[in-house]
């Protein structure tokens, strides 16, 4: 069987250099390869170690779930050890990575925005000027009534009940209240 | 400054095209002489990589922010490294007109 796909994970930080290199190795010392850390290990040990996030509170910025950032953090921890002890070199590359800036939402004219120059703090909504606006983070994305609510019907197949869908909830785990019996979308 | 905005067809009254990559037309408003200009979307019909090819498209013209409905995952890197803003419109009724009044403020 083949393994599960991994999830793209969110990195909000691009590293400043590629890679760290060892000095004064003893001559006689054969030269080693270096060691991959990825981009996700890389923005794990950021936000742990660095910003000193929780592990679930960075868990939720990558959106990935703890199990995972906890496993993803202790492989960075065990590369970071590995390049020290043998001293080899670190190039940070690759992974499963997005690269994504904070998001922003208006609550004049409804648009979702983000800020590619990250120095600069956003004053007001690039389309309307309004200055009412709010970091949407994945909770109150959720929250939002016109994203959690689309036009899509679920349906029982067998009474035929009807019920409006909500995004993210797939209809076929839904049971119908009054059968019982599972839902579809229709 | 050069702003884009993914339209369904080639009028004012058009709405506003949920997909970046494959929308029909690209309206490049200039805020500062407040020109309009359409712009068809060669890449529509590609199997695949449309949204790099228009994010090149767009680029090369010199926009600084693009309007439109969802931007793939492949585009949000790339726009974020060129430091172009995305700005998304969960609402497809919404005309090219009413989002060109909006900019102007």
């Amino acid at each position: 069987m083949s393994p599960r796909i991994k999830k793209f994970r969110k990195v909000l930080n691009m590293p400043i250099i590629k890679g760290f290199k060892p000095y004064g190795l003893e001559a006689n010392k054969q030269k080693k390869e270096a060691i991959t850390l990825l981009f996700e290990e890389y923005e794990a040990l950021r936000m742990c170690d660095y910003d000193m996030f929780n592990h679930s509170k960075a868990a939720a910025e990558m959106n990935i779930s703890r199990p995972t950032y906890t496993r993803i953090y202790a492989s960075a921890r065990e590369k970071v050890a590995k390049a020290f002890v043998e001293g080899r070199q670190i190039t940070i590359e690759g992974g499963k990575v997005y690269f994504d800036s904070d998001w922003y939402h208006c609550k004049k004219c409804g648009c979702f925005f983000n800020n590619p120059e990250k120095e600069n703090k956003v004053s007001n909504c690039p389309l309307c000027g309004s200055d009412e606006f709010n970091s949407c983070d994945n909770d109150n994305y959720h929250q939002d009534m016109s994203t959690k609510y689309c036009d899509d019907v679920c349906f029982c197949p067998v009474c035929g009940f009807e019920e409006i869908h909500v995004n993210c909830f797939p209809c076929k785990k839904k049971i119908c209240p009054k059968c019982g019996s599972y839902m579809r979308r229709k | 400054m050069k702003v884009a905005i993914t339209s369904t067809g080639n009028l004012l009254e058009s709405n506003i095209d949920q997909r970046f990559g494959r929308c029909a037309y690209f309206v490049l408003y200039d805020t500062e002489s407040q020109s309009i200009e359409f712009v068809p979307n060669p890449n529509k019909e590609l199997e695949e990589g449309a949204g790099p090819a228009s994010v090149q498209l767009i680029a090369s013209k010199e926009v600084k922010k693009i309007i439109s409905g969802e931007y793939g995952i492949k585009i949000k890197s790339l726009l974020d490294s060129l430091k172009i803003q995305m700005i998304s419109i969960k609402n497809p009724d919404k005309k090219v007109k009413e989002i060109i009044d909006l900019l102007s403020h």
